[in-house]
């Protein structure tokens, strides 16, 4: 196992505030890593950082061997990592497929942009694959705007691994959605994972996450507490005791 | 040669060919040019084409080459604003400059006064979106309202300029050289141009809809940090639809110095320049290629028209600002949006589901 996608000493505030201090974090080619935390813990500010939204104020972000550290967004993507949001965040107004078209081509030059139409017969047909992967397909030609929050999950899924990412962040994937989605969801991060996909997942369903990832790291006050296997973080004290003592009953009551 | 076998034989290919299947596919080839929809387009190019023709009243010819100057600029506004969600209140600082290039052009060169003054029209183009690109680098940093606030400080530094300047002729303007054509005909060479460049603005508008940076450019609208995450180099295709808009509104600007023979900085670098033609894409359905000019068509026509047959100053913009109301009341999205939710039945109630309350609700339900 080679380490794909490595956060070392980061550091970033905001205001007064450290929302990261000193977090080191590696993710394994072809493992499934859970990050978990309480709320506030820096878990999406490190993702974040790792996308490029953020820039920190310290300490290095290194992919497949190459420094992505400050590196733009787009950049970050175009070198395959992808990513979806806690908060859905997908294109209202325009239809379900355009959505996947404007993900399909990761590195596309913007002049070639200018000349070539919307979309090629082969884009239009992978673009509709993986929304019959997730499950949407017979929505392609709605706008956007018009899907649910759990279908609005489904399609940031599905134009993330439209331009085939090599490592896939996802910030709660199951958050907010039903029970029946939930398990649909973790089928097709176990079905990709099997092809190949790495994943770097933050979520706070605890069954989610210890019945998906093979190591998990736990965040606390913007660093990274421990990492192991679920069950070696399941009865660390350390981990109870970010969980517990922090005073936060609902954070507890849903790692019981 | 042509004996009879060889005949037969080919009187069997041809029948080959002209299967019932072949003849079907056919038809449905026709039928798909000869849509409601392109035969509309045909029929309104039609139109504007025999305007001059049937209508040889010149001051009803002049209210026809304004119109057709807005419903160019408006065009090519819309091809960045409305794509983007950028509202740019600054582009009169392009159609100025458009004016300005052809009247010190044509002054400084020594131009015959006369047809060749139009080969300037693209250069005044030209200049304009060489002026955007500086203007646009800086402009786009910002968003929203931060974004419109800008670029109109950029074009009143752009007015200030021109008035304050010696080589722009101050508030005293520029006189061209003087086109001593009958006034019966005047009119009819710059109508044609400026259709000219409404057609170019609309092929120019739907052909950007159709690429892959016009559905850059929508994304940019709905959610600009989104369409940078997933590799859409956002500053690039900013600034490039910025730039390419400010062409056709710095052609425009170039005809209207040419056909008014003399320029002012406050007619050409005019607020209210902004304000209208972002008004008439609005009007007729922002984001869409047929809204801007159709909005520019009615109100800029109107407009003049109601100038010319009312010459008390207030009365025609009562009438405008009714319906304006109308319109704003019945058709929020503008008429063609309107219309298309109206009429094509496949979109019918998924478009109609996304007017910004139903947008809202959904967000707040989650």
């Amino acid at each position: 196992m080679t380490t794909l996608l490595r956060v070392d000493n980061v550091s970033r505030s905001f205001g007064g505030v450290l929302a990261l201090r000193d977090c080191s974090l590696e993710v394994e080619k072809g493992s499934i890593t859970g990050l978990i935390g309480p709320n506030g813990s820096g878990k999406t500010t490190l993702f974040n950082v790792i996308t490029g939204y953020v820039k920190p104020d310290a300490g290095t972000v290194t992919f497949n061997g190459k420094s992505i550290t400050n590196a733009r967004p787009n950049t970050v993507f175009a070198l395959g990592i992808g990513r979806t949001f806690q908060l859905t965040r997908i294109f209202a107004r325009i239809t379900v497929l355009e959505n996947m078209l404007v993900a399909t081509q990761r590195d596309d030059s913007w002049l070639r942009g200018l000349t070539r139409s919307m979309s090629s017969k082969v884009e239009v047909a992978n673009a509709m694959e993986w929304l019959s992967f997730v499950g949407i397909a017979q929505l392609a030609e709605l706008p956007a705007g018009a899907l649910s929050f759990g279908q609005r999950k489904l399609l940031e899924l599905a134009y993330v691994l439209v331009a085939d990412p090599d490592v896939i962040l996802l910030d709660e994937p199951a958050g907010g959605v039903n029970l029946t989605l939930i398990n649909s969801i973790a089928e097709k991060i176990k079905t990709l994972n099997e092809s190949g996909k790495t994943f770097l997942i933050v979520e706070h369903n605890m069954e989610f996450v210890m019945g998906l990832c093979a190591s998990v790291t736990v965040m606390h006050q913007g660093s990274a507490l421990i990492s192991g296997t679920p069950d070696d973080v399941r009865s660390n004290a350390l981990v109870l005791d970010a969980y517990l003592g922090g005073g936060d009953d609902e954070e507890s009551s849903e790692f019981a | 040669m042509l004996k009879t076998k060889n005949l037969w034989r080919l009187l069997a290919q041809s029948r080959k060919v002209l299967k019932t299947k072949n003849l079907l596919w056919l038809l449905a080839q026709s039928r798909k040019v000869l849509k409601t929809k392109n035969l509309l387009w045909l029929l309104a190019a039609v139109a504007l084409a025999l305007f001059p023709i049937f209508e040889s009243n010149p001051s009803y010819q002049t209210i026809g080459v304004y119109t057709l100057i807005f419903m160019a600029c408006s065009t090519s506004w819309n091809m960045f604003s409305g794509y983007s969600g950028y509202i740019a209140l600054g582009s009169a600082a392009f159609y100025g400059t458009g004016a300005y290039t052809m009247a010190l052009a044509s002054i400084h060169w020594n131009m015959a006064p006369g047809a060749a003054m139009f080969w300037l029209v693209p250069l005044g183009g030209l200049v304009a979106v060489i002026v955007a690109i500086p203007i646009g680098w800086v402009a786009l940093r910002v968003r929203r309202h931060t974004f419109v606030v800008i670029t109109i400080a950029i074009f009143f530094v752009f007015q200030l300029f021109a008035i304050n300047m010696s080589f722009t002729g101050g508030t005293a303007g520029l006189n061209l050289p003087y086109i001593s054509w009958n006034a019966s005909y005047f009119d009819v060479p710059f109508y044609y141009v400026a259709l000219g460049i409404v057609i170019f603005a609309a092929l120019l508008s739907t052909s950007v809809r159709r690429s892959r940076f016009g559905l850059q450019l929508l994304a940019i609208r709905d959610d600009e940090d989104r369409a940078l995450g997933l590799g859409v180099k956002v500053a690039a295709v900013k600034l490039t639809g910025f730039a390419m808009s400010a062409f056709a509104i710095g052609m425009c600007g170039a005809l209207f110095a040419m056909f008014q023979g003399q320029i002012y900085p406050q007619f050409v670098f005019d607020p209210l320049f902004d304000i209208s033609i972002a008004l008439m894409a609005f009007f007729g359905g922002l984001g869409t290629v047929a809204g801007p000019l159709l909005g520019g068509l009615i109100l800029e026509s109107a407009q003049q028209y109601l100038t010319v047959t009312f010459s008390n100053d207030s009365l025609y913009l009562i009438l405008l600002g009714s319906l304006f109301l109308l319109v704003i009341m019945f058709m929020p999205q503008g008429i063609i949006v309107f219309f298309r939710d109206r009429y094509s039945k496949k979109v019918d109630r998924n478009r109609s589901a996304l007017s910004q309350n139903s947008l809202t609700l959904n967000e707040g339900a989650t």
